[in-house]
């Protein structure tokens, strides 16, 4: 069968990470291609390649049997490439016809726009994905089927013959799903070729006609759907050697800490209960939406929480905001170190202070001579490689930035620490450097909390593992019974 | 002091690359030029003591106000009310020394009837400006609509509570607040210089040495991040603007005192004015940056400015435009002179 796509042998990096290593992927006409993977595995890198949003650094693609260059996204869409992404590139306050030409409004003249014709043509669109609004209607009013719909027809409207959808189900129901599958089936049948990226083996299982498997950025292998079963799967996304080796300290394990029970937020945190030792790490496992950092968001108080207990040191949390939390023994290095965990624009002294600036008082006011002192003193015990103390956090890589996220936490003496994907997007050396700072914080009784996507990671680190997906609690393991097959079951279990 | 990589910490840097890195180091630079051109054009009707004297009077009203306005802005917000806070606060105060003729206002000495108008004209500016906190922190409305809203409020209750007269027959002891000097023998300080520097260096302490001082800042360099490391970031941001409203009414009431009369009209566009003097003193209007004494030296440039356009003869309508350009001019340079360290 004559190819529509081939891509061979796509490296691609980025500072400190090896993100792909010679990926190979082809794509039939009028078929539907799974592509799955842990997260991290590239496969988001990979299409973003494909659409022209990132520069492959090697490799080849072909298109219809020509090899092209797709160096822009303006490239791709001319190719007949469209992606759709998870996060929907719309304009909210914009009609869904004036969505559909954005950039290439249909128009009368040089000045006018052409009204009747954006209508008619809009109509075209939404009718072929059956989107049975009428095309005036805000993209602000539809829900979020409908507004992935939309991007289907804008995609049509571009010619495509490729589509890739990003996790589009991630935030459907089931019956919006299986509208969707039904539109993918007819995207089919008029020979539009769909790469369906998916955490859930079910759908994948469900529509897709072969499925390729990526893992650590490498190929894991490309299959038949017919031909294999979930296991096979889950074996081929997970089968991996643990080749990076993590220093996990033994300490001796106290008393409860921080115990959480019943905890609610919205839709993401359902009924969530566990507790934590001093000394003790306990990792979170789940994929990315899992309603992890949601939890720890809303028992920190940052997000609101809906209902729930939590004790630190036996005490009752009281009060709604992170002042408590913190005043209470709490610390939390958040997900996104530069929106989140730093004020960028202010120096390693400031950053490091910021959470304890009574600690830097003398005669009631703020000394700098003590911050200095104390900003050193992590800067030393961290390794944080800065020219000084009066270096801008922005300019430190981000390895060093999350160690002045730590350092801040540290300074506050904390009984308890939450690690929300601790060594994301750093380098090798920093990550084993912050695996080392874990092992002596829990040394010094600290309980650590740690979120991470990485299997690998939580799997090497914590002394218990609590599995969480779509919002609750799936199942906890021990460390020994602990392994990457376990926790993928209970991710992909049905639900319970 | 030496780091883990062994260059030099730079623990306590020197006071000229402290000064450099809050970019008033270009501001002087600035004011100096205009200063050395001025003295050039007009010599001595520049530089005699009587006018400089009288300069720095003009500005102190306006870098009170800026010095304000700066809390706002490093805080990632803006307070458009400040100049209707100016007028309402000043006629409250003249109201209450020379208008309402209650006994008990009537019989009190004079001195002190004054010293507790001039407190309740202070207390009603930093209630006006706490109105503004709250507006923002409790119905989280954008700083620029919330005092959009309180700017025609306190206009309109000028207005409104004077019936548009301005209110006149002020006692001396008041009006010493603008008027008058202060120091021994022949070295005299008018009293608003004094009032000027004592409050920059009271702001300029507070923003430096206290924890709160701190907060303003971090919100404004990355409120979430703020946040999260335990700022009480609605709590500040209400005193924040409460402190605005404060300095706005100090303002008014001196400048109400100089000429001797509370009017409805006093301050209008001002806080235009100040928010300029605290751009061209190197704040963003992003939020995170700024220093009371980059924005006294940005009032002191468009005092100059003024001034010097009086002298040389420049048409008070064409001032404004003269003005506009300057602005524009002192912020590009600045701006230009940071992209070029990068």
């Amino acid at each position: 069968m004559q190819q529509l796509l081939y891509m061979e042998g796509i490296d691609k990096n980025f500072p400190g990470v090896r993100a792909l290593k010679s990926v190979s992927l082809d794509i039939r006409p009028g078929e539907v291609h799974a592509l799955i993977g842990e997260n991290g595995a590239g496969k988001s890198t990979l299409m973003k390649i494909l659409s022209g949003a990132y520069k492959k650094d090697a490799g080849r693609i072909f298109w219809q049997g020509q090899e092209v260059e797709i160096d822009s996204t303006t490239r791709a869409a001319e190719l007949g490439i469209s992606i759709i992404y998870q996060e929907l590139n719309q304009m909210p306050n914009l009609s869904v016809a004036e969505n559909l030409f954005v950039g290439r409004e249909r128009r009368k003249n040089r000045f006018l726009l052409d009204h009747k014709r954006t209508l008619e043509e809009a109509q075209v669109f939404t009718r072929r994905v059956g989107l049975d609004v009428d095309v005036r209607t805000l993209c602000s009013e539809l829900s979020i089927a409908q507004r992935q719909m939309v991007e289907v027809a804008k995609a049509l409207s571009y010619n495509a013959r490729l589509i890739i959808m990003d996790e589009p189900t991630s935030s459907l129901t089931d019956r919006e799903t299986d509208i969707l599958m039904d539109l993918i089936r007819k995207l089919k049948d008029e020979g539009v070729s769909i790469v369906f990226i998916s955490h859930k083996l079910n759908e994948v299982f469900a529509i897709a006609d072969r499925v390729t498997v990526l893992r650590d950025g490498e190929l894991a292998g490309c299959v038949e759907t017919k031909d294999c079963d979930e296991e096979t799967l889950i074996r081929m996304m997970v089968g991996r050697e643990l080749t990076d080796l993590f220093p996990k300290k033994e300490v001796p394990i106290g008393d409860v800490t921080l115990s959480v029970e019943g905890l609610n937020a919205g839709k993401a945190v359902q009924n969530v209960s566990f507790t934590v030792r001093a000394g003790e790490i306990l990792g979170f496992a789940g994929l990315v939406g899992a309603g992890r950092s949601e939890t720890m968001r809303a028992l920190f108080g940052i997000d609101r929480m809906d209902s729930g207990k939590i004790w630190v040191d036996g005490k009752v949390l009281s009060g709604h905001q992170p002042t408590e939390a913190i005043e209470a023994g709490l610390g939390f290095v958040p997900e996104d170190r530069k929106l989140q965990g730093l004020i960028l624009g202010m120096t390693v002294r400031e950053n490091t202070t910021l959470a304890a600036m009574e600690e830097t008082k003398v005669n009631h006011m703020v000394n700098r001579k003590k911050e200095v002192e104390i900003t050193q003193e992590y800067v030393d015990r961290l390794g944080i490689r800065t020219p000084g103390v009066e270096q801008k956090a922005m300019n430190l890589s981000g390895g060093n930035q999350q160690k002045v996220v730590i350092a801040k936490w540290l300074a506050t003496d904390p009984k308890v620490l939450i690690l929300d994907e601790p060594t994301r997007g750093i380098d090798v050396g920093a990550k084993k450097e912050i695996h080392l700072l874990m092992g002596e914080m829990t040394a010094r009784g600290v309980a650590v909390v740690m979120i991470s996507s990485e299997l690998p990671e939580v799997l090497g680190m914590s002394d218990r593992i609590i599995v969480m997906h779509e919002g609750s609690v799936r199942g906890e393991l021990s460390r020994e019974e602990a392994t990457q097959e376990r926790v993928m079951e209970l991710i992909f279990s049905t639900k319970v | 002091m030496k780091t883990a990589n062994g260059t030099e910490s730079k623990g306590a840097p020197s006071f000229i690359r402290r000064v450099q890195q809050v970019s008033v180091f270009n501001i002087v630079l600035i004011l100096a030029g205009m200063c050395l051109l001025l003295s050039i054009a007009v010599g001595g009707k520049f530089l005699s003591a009587t006018n400089i004297t009288s300069v720095v009077r003009q500005f102190s009203f306006y870098a009170i106000m800026a010095t304000g306005m700066l809390l706002a802005i490093i805080t990632g917000g803006i307070d458009l009310s400040s100049g209707s806070v100016f007028a309402f606060s000043s006629i409250i105060t003249c109201l209450f020394i020379a208008k309402w003729d209650i006994p008990l206002l009537t019989g009190m000495p004079v001195l002190l009837r004054v010293i507790l108008g001039v407190l309740l004209g202070m207390l009603s500016g930093a209630a006006f400006g706490y109105l503004n906190g709250a507006l923002i922190t409790l119905l989280k409305l954008p700083p620029f609509i919330a005092t959009l809203g309180t700017m025609s409020i306190a206009r309109g209750l000028s207005y409104g509570i004077t019936g548009g007269y301005p209110i006149g027959s002020l006692p001396d002891q008041f009006k010493f607040i603008g008027l008058g000097t202060i120091g021994a023998g022949s070295v005299q300080i008018p009293t608003p210089i004094i009032l000027m520097v004592v409050l920059a260096l009271l702001f300029s302490f507070f923003l430096r040495k206290t924890i709160l001082g701190r907060w303003v800042y971090a919100i404004g360099g990355n409120e979430e991040a703020a946040r999260i490391a335990g700022v009480r970031v609605d709590r500040t941001k209400r005193i924040v603007y409460a402190l605005c409203g404060l300095m706005s009414s100090i303002a008014g009431i001196a400048t109400a005192a100089r000429l001797g009369v509370g009017q409805s009209t006093a301050g209008q566009g001002y806080e235009m004015d100040a928010i300029a003097a605290v751009i061209i003193g190197g704040a963003s209007v992003n939020g995170g940056v700024g220093t009371v004494l980059g924005s006294v030296l940005g009032a002191a440039i468009m005092g100059v400015l003024r001034n010097g356009l009086v002298l040389l003869n420049v048409s008070a309508y064409w001032q404004q435009a003269v003005l506009g350009v300057v602005i524009v001019v002192a912020v590009s340079f600045d701006k230009l002179q940071h992209d070029r360290k990068k």
